[in-house]
This record gives C-alpha cells, sequence and structure tokens, in this order.
C-alpha cells in the first residue's frame, strides 16, 4: 500500500485543531478511567459472582462447582459464539435447539446403531451440521427471507426430523471418547502438587494455566508495543497492570480451583480454543469486520463492495457446525441423543449474546461479551439453586436481567447521542 | 375582504449553522394557481413546511396570515384544519389499504367508533368523481398507477376541505398524459374557488397553467410575476432563479487534462418501482484523466441514478449500454467489479449509503479498501491505523482521533471520511454525488481543494450537484441531463447558470 497517497491531498488547515478528547460514558476511577459500555458487562458479572460467593457462603466458587458450572452450560456457551455472529451481523437464529437435537440424534444414529468409528461420525455430524447452516443461510442470503422466518421454521423442521431419526425415543450409550469429551477431565499426566492449605492439586493443569497467563500477558505486551510503536493511544501503564494482573488472577483461580477437584474439564479446553479463535476473527480478519460492516449499515456495506449474501450465508454456515459441536457435547454428556434435546438452547444463545453486549439493531458485539453473558445467566441459574430458589423464581430473575441489560445499552447510547 | 388568502411575510428559518429562509415573502391571491420556482436547495420545501406546521410555530420568525387571521400551527393537523393540506412529492398513502380507505384515513367515517363502510365508499365515489378517477373505491392503492395515486391524494385532500392546496413537485414521476390531466383538474379546482400553490421545476407547465410566480433563491424571496398579463418566458423565470454572481468560493485551478479514461455509451436503466419507466434513457458520457467533469440536473433528472447504475448496477433493472475503460470495453456487475476497475461512488446520502455511523473513523476509511490492508484474510490493524492517522490530518478531519464514533462527526467532516474512504481504493474515477450537501461554507472550500488535487493526481472526477455555481466554479465541462437523457455538454468557458438551466429545463418535445 505504498501507493496511497492522502499526503498529497494537503487540505488548508483552517479552523481549529482536533480538540480535547471526548469520551462519554466514561467514568473516572482513581485515576484509570473506564468505558462504562463497554466494560459494564464484566463489572455487572463480577457483582454477580460476589453477590453469589456471599449468598451461598462460598460455595459458588467450590471447586466442584465451578466445575459443574462450566459443563453444564458449555454447550450454550458454544452456541453463544455462533449466536454473536449472527446478531452482530443483524439476524436472528431461532433454530440452533432444533439444530443440536437432530445433530446429537445423527451422531448417535451413527455410531450407536450403525457402528461408526467415533472420529468418523463426528466429522459427519459437524459437516452434516454445516449443511443445516448452508441451507438456511441459503434462504436467508439469497432468497431474501427474514432469518426469524427461516429459522423459526428451521426449528420445526430439524425438531421434526429429530423425532423421525429418533423414533420418539433417547438412543445411547455413546463410546467413551465422546463421552470423555463432553463430560470427562484431563488425565493428571504430571500427578499432583501440594498446595499447603488448598490440598493437592493435579501440576498438569497449574502448568497449562501459567502457560496460559504467560501467553496472554505476552500476546497484550506485543500488541500493546506494537500499538506504540504506530503512534497509537494505549492504556496507561498502570492500568495495563491493573487489566493484566486481573486477567492472571480470574485464570489463576479458575486453574487452581479446577486443579484441586479433577483436573480440567475438556469442554473447558475446547471452549478456550473457540473463544480465542472466534474473537481473533472478529476482530483481526477481514470476514469479521465485513459482518461487523453489514450490521452497521447493511447499505452502505452493499456500496462499498462488501459481498454481504456470501458473507450472511457463511455466518449460518458456522452456526450450523457449532450447534453440531454443541449437539455432540450434550448428547456426550447425556450419554444419549434425546428427542427434547436442545429445548429452548436458542433462546439462551440469544439471551446471553444480548446480556453480553450486543446491540439490537446489529453492528455491535462481542465474542467475549456473549460468553460473559452467557456466565452471568449460569450463575444466576448455579447460585439460586444452590439457595434453593423455586425454578420460577430463577427464571423471573433472569428474564429481568436480559431486560435491564439491554435497557442499559439503550440508555448509555441515548445518552452518548450516537447520531442515528 | 383581503383578496390575499395567504400572507407570510418575514419567515426566517434557521438550521444549526444554515440559514434556510431569510425574510421571505409570499402572498397568494383568492383562487389562483401560485406557482414557486427556485434551484433546488434554495428553500422552497422548506416554506411550505413553515406554512403547512411541520415546523411548528416558535421554531421559525415571521408571521403567517391565512384567509385574514395569524396563525399559530403547532402541527400538520392545525394547518388542516385551517384548510391548508400539502401533497409531498413522496406520495403518502398506504399502499395495502383501499382508495377509500386512504381518502379517509385518519379522517375515517365512523359512528361511535365503528367504520361506516357504506358512508365511507359512498363519499369516497364522489371525491373520486370530482377529481377524475374512475376506480372502483374499494381497490388497494398498490394495484393503480403513480398518476392515479396523486389523484387519490387530492380527493384525500378535498375531503378536508381545503382551501389552500399545496402540490410539492405533483408531475415529477408522472407522464405526459397523466400530467395534463392532472393541470386540467388544477385548473378545475380553481373554478371551484380552490387556490393552489404548486412548487415546479418544469418551467413549460408553470407559465402553461400558473397565475402567478415567486421565485426564491438561497432563501429568500426574489420576486413575485403575474403570468395573467405581461409576457414572461420561461427565460425570464430562469434568470430570476439564478441570477447571482459567482465570487471566490473555489480555489483556483489550472487542469492537466489527459487521456479519456472512462466513456459510458448509450447507457438505459429503468425504474425498478415503475416497471417499463426509463429513468436514464440513451445516456452517453466520456471523462479523461485530470479532468473534473459536471453532471447536472434537476431533481428526479436521473443523474443519481445514472452514477449508481454505472458503479455495479446498484440501482435499476433492465440496465443496457456499454463502459470502456482506458478504451477497452469491461464489464461492471457488482459494486466489487466497479471498484476493482478503479471506479468510486461517494453517495449523496452519507448516513444512508455512505458510512457506518457506529463504527469508528479508521473502520469507515478502510471499509471499501481493507483488502489492500490486509494479507490471507488478515486486517494489519496497525497499518490501517496509520493510513487513518495520515487522512485524519490530510483531510483536516476535525475529531479527537480516528477511533472516534463518525456518528458524532459534522457533515464536513463525515464526507472528508467518505472521500478518504474511497481515495483508499486507489480509484481512477471518483464519482461524487453531492459532495458538499449539508455542509457549511468553509468545509465546502476544504471540499473543493481536495477534489481539485485529485484532478491533478490525474484522476477523473465527476462531480454530480444541484449547486450551479458549483458547478461552473469547479468543473472543465458539464453535461446536463434531463429526464434521463443527455441534454448537452458544456465546456467550461461557454457555461452560464442560465445556459445550463435552459438545457437542465428541456424536456421531451
Amino acid at each position: 500500500m505504498s501507493s496511497i497517497t492522502p499526503a498529497d491531498v494537503q487540505v488548508g488547515t483552517a479552523g481549529d485543531g482536533p480538540g480535547e478528547p471526548r469520551r462519554p460514558g466514561r467514568v473516572s476511577l482513581g485515576g484509570l478511567s473506564l468505558n462504562l459500555r463497554a466494560s459494564g458487562i464484566y463489572i455487572a458479572f463480577a457483582l454477580i459472582v460476589l453477590l453469589f460467593s456471599v449468598l451461598t457462603d462460598g460455595a459458588l466458587l467450590q471447586p466442584q462447582n465451578i466445575s459443574n458450572i462450566i459443563v453444564q452450560n458449555s454447550y450454550v456457551l458454544i452456541l453463544a459464539i455462533g449466536m454473536i455472529l449472527i446478531i452482530i451481523a443483524g439476524h436472528i437464529d431461532l433454530s440452533v435447539g432444533s439444530v443440536v437435537a437432530v445433530t446429537g440424534a445423527l451422531a448417535a444414529v451413527l455410531m450407536v446403531n450403525m457402528g461408526v468409528a467415533w472420529p468418523l461420525a463426528l466429522a459427519i455430524t459437524v459437516v452434516a451440521g454445516g449443511l443445516i447452516g448452508a441451507w438456511q443461510g441459503f434462504w436467508v442470503a439469497y432468497f431474501g427471507i427474514p432469518a426469524f422466518i427461516v429459522t423459526l421454521a428451521g426449528m420445526l423442521l430439524f425438531r421434526a426430523l429429530t423425532l423421525t431419526v429418533l423414533g420418539n425415543q433417547g438412543i445411547g450409550p455413546f463410546p467413551d471418547a465422546v463421552r470423555t469429551l463432553a463430560n470427562g477431565f484431563t488425565d493428571g499426566y504430571l500427578g499432583n502438587v501440594g498446595l499447603g492449605p488448598l490440598g493437592g492439586a493435579d501440576l498438569f493443569s497449574l502448568l497449562v494455566g501459567l502457560i496460559a497467563v504467560a501467553g496472554m500477558v505476552a500476546a497484550q505486551w506485543r500488541t500493546r508495543k506494537a500499538r506504540a510503536g504506530y503512534g497509537q493511544e494505549v492504556d496507561p501503564i498502570a492500568l495495563f497492570a491493573v487489566k493484566m494482573a486481573a486477567g492472571a488472577a480470574l485464570i489463576l483461580f479458575l486453574v487452581v480451583q479446577l486443579a484441586r477437584f479433577k483436573n480440567l474439564p475438556w469442554v473447558l479446553v475446547l471452549l478456550a480454543i473457540l473463544v480465542l479463535a472466534y474473537s481473533l476473527m472478529a476482530n483481526r480478519t477481514v470476514f469479521g469486520r465485513r459482518v461487523y460492516a453489514i450490521g452497521g449499515n447493511l447499505q452502505a456495506a452493499v456500496m462499498s463492495g462488501v459481498k454481504v449474501k456470501q458473507v450472511v450465508f457463511w455466518i449460518f454456515v458456522n452456526m450450523g457446525v457449532l450447534s453440531a459441536v454443541a449437539g455432540i457435547i450434550f448428547a456426550g454428556r447425556l450419554n444419549q441423543a434425546g428427542p427434547t434435546a436442545g429445548n429452548s438452547f436458542e433462546l439462551d444463545a440469544i439471551a446471553a449474546a444480548f446480556i453480553g453486549g450486543a446491540a439490537v439493531q446489529g453492528g455491535v458485539g462481542k465474542v467475549v461479551g456473549a460468553i460473559t453473558g452467557g456466565l452471568i445467566m449460569a450463575v444466576i441459574n448455579n447460585g439460586m439453586s444452590l439457595i434453593g430458589s423455586p425454578s420460577e423464581r430463577v427464571m423471573l430473575v433472569k428474564g429481568a436481567v436480559l431486560l435491564a441489560a439491554v435497557a442499559f445499552d439503550v440508555w448509555t447510547k441515548r445518552r452518548a447521542g450516537a447520531g442515528r | 375582504m383581503d383578496d390575499h388568502i395567504l400572507r407570510m411575510s418575514g419567515i426566517t428559518k434557521t438550521f444549526p449553522g444554515v440559514k434556510a429562509l431569510q425574510d421571505v415573502t409570499l402572498s397568494v391571491r383568492r383562487g389562483e394557481i401560485h406557482a414557486i420556482c427556485g434551484e433546488n436547495g434554495a428553500g422552497k420545501s422548506t416554506l411550505m413546511k413553515v406554512l403547512s406546521g411541520v415546523y411548528p410555530h416558535g421554531t421559525y420568525e415571521g408571521e403567517i396570515r391565512f384567509d385574514g387571521e395569524v396563525c399559530r400551527f403547532g402541527g400538520i393537523r392545525d394547518s388542516e384544519r385551517a384548510g391548508i393540506v400539502i401533497i409531498h412529492q413522496e406520495l403518502a398513502l398506504s399502499p395495502q389499504l383501499s382508495i377509500a380507505e386512504n381518502i379517509f384515513l385518519g379522517n375515517e367515517r365512523a359512528t361511535r367508533g365503528f367504520i361506516d363502510w357504506n358512508r365511507t365508499n359512498y363519499e369516497a365515489g364522489e371525491l373520486m368523481r370530482r377529481v377524475g378517477l374512475r376506480e372502483n373505491p374499494v381497490t388497494s392503492i398498490s394495484d393503480i398507477g403513480v398518476g392515479k395515486q396523486q389523484l387519490v391524494e387530492i380527493a384525500k385532500a378535498l375531503s378536508k376541505e381545503v382551501k389552500l392546496l399545496i402540490l410539492d413537485e405533483p408531475t415529477a414521476a408522472l407522464n405526459d398524459e397523466d400530467s395534463a390531466h392532472l393541470l386540467d383538474l388544477l385548473r378545475g379546482l380553481r373554478d371551484e374557488g380552490i387556490t393552489c400553490v404548486i412548487i415546479s421545476h418544469k418551467l413549460n407547465e408553470v407559465t402553461a397553467i400558473a397565475d402567478s410566480v415567486t421565485i426564491i433563491r438561497d432563501g429568500r424571496t426574489i420576486e413575485t410575476l403575474d403570468l395573467a398579463g405581461d409576457d414572461v418566458t420561461e427565460d425570464r423565470i430562469i434568470s430570476g432563479m439564478v441570477g447571482r454572481a459567482l465570487d471566490n468560493r473555489f480555489p483556483p485551478h489550472e487542469p492537466t487534462i489527459g487521456d479519456e479514461v472512462l466513456r459510458v455509451e448509450d447507457w438505459t436503466v429503468h425504474s425498478p418501482s415503475q416497471p417499463g419507466r426509463k429513468v436514464v434513457d440513451g445516456a452517453s458520457l466520456t471523462l479523461r484523466r485530470g479532468e473534473i467533469v459536471g453532471l447536472a440536473g434537476l431533481m428526479g433528472a436521473g443523474r443519481t441514478e445514472l452514477a449508481m447504475s454505472v458503479f455495479g448496477r446498484a440501482y435499476g433493472v433492465g440496465i443496457s449500454g456499454r463502459i470502456f475503460k482506458d478504451g477497452r470495453p469491461i464489464e461492471i456487475r457488482t459494486v466489487q467489479d466497479a471498484i476493482r476497475h478503479g471506479i468510486a461512488y461517494a453517495t449523496e446520502d452519507r448516513k444512508r449509503y455512505g458510512l457506518n455511523l457506529i463504527e469508528d473513523i479508521k473502520r469507515n476509511i478502510s471499509a471499501a479498501g481493507l483488502a489492500g490492508l490486509s494479507r490471507r484474510g488478515w486486517v494489519d490493524e496497525h497499518e490501517e491505523y496509520r493510513v487513518a492517522r495520515e487522512f485524519h490530518k490530510s483531510m483536516n478531519i476535525k475529531a479527537p482521533g480516528v477511533s472516534s464514533v463518525v456518528g458524532k462527526l459534522s457533515g464536513g467532516n463525515q464526507q472528508k471520511v467518505v472521500l478518504s474512504k474511497w481515495i483508499l481504493t486507489e480509484p481512477d474515477v471518483l464519482i461524487l454525488d453531492e459532495p458538499t450537501r449539508g455542509i457549511d461554507v468553509g468545509a465546502k472550500y476544504e471540499i473543493y481543494t481536495i477534489i481539485n488535487s485529485l484532478a491533478d493526481q490525474g484522476k477523473a472526477v465527476l462531480v454530480i450537484s444541484s449547486e450551479l455555481p458549483e458547478l461552473l466554479g469547479l468543473c472543465d465541462r458539464v453535461y446536463t441531463l434531463a429526464e434521463g437523457r443527455i441534454t448537452g455538454e458544456v465546456p467550461r468557458r461557454e457555461a452560464t447558470q442560465e445556459r445550463l438551466m435552459y438545457l437542465m429545463t428541456k424536456g421531451q418535445e
């Protein structure tokens, strides 16, 4: 890009220069300033965790409970990753619960009834998920039917297909490998190590945790240095240190607790890889940028040469693939593919995305935000059941949290007056 | 009794940064057809919005006297109650409802909250007879043509016991036959005692139908001419519309014109919403390196449609014609093709087609040229930032940094972002559609400077503008467009506002 010549277009510097930065929605916190709208979700998550830790006398953060929260909610979190992309692009997918069911059923039929080797069966299932996504993406992107309608139809179609395949009964049990992936833990490859008053913990898990922390700090540091090198604004070093310390503390706490229980759940490893990969995809790739551009202003994206139909098609294919992954994990965890699998998962995934800061009009949202949104609901679920709240009250609270999160988003946007 | 039904005096309306109307007077005699003429943006529509209460009392200065009384309309309902009805260029009908339902929309014939369908359809039939609309009242609006829809609007106005009917460009979308019928109808209404105000660009219609004409220019009343007595010609009206001196609002520029870079031949585009209607009709034009070419035309002449259809068929159906780039025929089927062939189009509607308002400056600048900032699908964010910073500086975009959200910038700075975005794609041809619309004078000068320097880099620039002085001050050559046809090609030294306006109003014979 050496021949771009904006410098040749030198314009007389009439008028005032760039003014002082104005940042609506920022609060000053002991010298560190925070963007409320961007970080509100993480603060809310921290407060909710704190609240339930107190209410449950610390039971929420016990090793086994943390492990449970992750394993029990992994499939919704995986779905939320796909859903946030769809919502950023300004669409919606109501069919994911049914796709979870039909892909789980397919995997069961392949492995249990037909005796296909599990790696091949899983590969076929994931491809089938992609084809389902392609089917829906075709109608949405190329035929121009609103995603709400296409996926509402998909919700019925794929549920019907599930019932047909399963003949209205569960199929199981699954091979051990699949069950381990869904429900199991890493082996204690390196044995245990004593952690003083905390008791024994799995050394391998701890090492993975330390490597993760080191990787995070190194990557963030490199980005920071590169940005500074290009003269970009970076956080002050104190804020950077605080952020890194907080991140490190979070990872280490999680890993230590898990290592004290049963090592790392395999789904956590999978989830971490997916979150990392999709975050990079959303922020750093041309494809990711296109998704934001389409959701932000469809017409402007078209007029900027974005192949809108293609992008929309592929995000639905992607949703299908992730639904198949979630379907395998869900069935593996129950050790059975059932006709009611995945019921109302779509609602959880959509709620996770919106609680996590996605905008109803599209164009806004983050993968990490959707995961945090999903975790907020998971903690509320788990915490309230620990203190013995009836399920109707849990539902009530989750509904209120969803409404409050979106209301907060609308309110901050209106206050910032983003010229819409 | 005052023989003037309407007297507006001293009307001044200010928008942030712009004085849209300044001390405007308008007097309309009872029972006449009064035309208002002026260039695009002269303030005609603003004046009518003041009159009809769209801009309520208190948001403007001045006095409105209607039927002898001082009016303080708080909204459109107030003005309608007084007997003033405005029919906008964009018809405000509900397509899925019937003719009768539309006529009485908001004014339903009902008893105790229940619609009286017999009365609705009967009275609709009466009104339709008055306007010469021979259709069944229960036919839905989407099943009748634009000409008949216009009549439904008038019937709707009559149902409100209108005393003053305002029509904004009523024949712009009509064919000759429908236009003639509409004009006859207006004469009939005048004979019934209804006063009409008609805003029109079609000067032959104005001279044919109006009793007097008020000319507005740059938000001021220039003059009111009586068409009944003295022999006012179209030329006389044109000179009133454009009569203004050029001053040095334009940076000096010596063009260095090179070879032909883009040629469009026999370009025809059909309307996607009205099948069969040609929006662009056999247009041909040529652009050369280093040349700034203007495209002049009145509202509805097909300027934007021509530009957008060339830019990867972003508008229109049934497109035919040939495009040559550097003398070789090329095929442009999509916007991606157009960008690849070095064509850029900066839209007239920045907020709708040009920018992602919720994103920041750097991501808007990179939106069209992202391929050049990425390797194997990965965006080089540092390079993106560096490029954005350069544009930030060279274009003098007034914002704290390139991470500022575009929606909060002023119109001029938003336009600079749009231009940056297209310059980044390294185009050979830039089509700039109304590049200074909604921009204050100082920023306009900056935009002109940018356009000049783009031409100096050997790019061809096509400027579409409604402001004739802008085209005269900026362009080396100007094409005029009227009703989808190129009606003239005028080199700089021969171009005058009168000549361009004459060519722009030259309709089909």
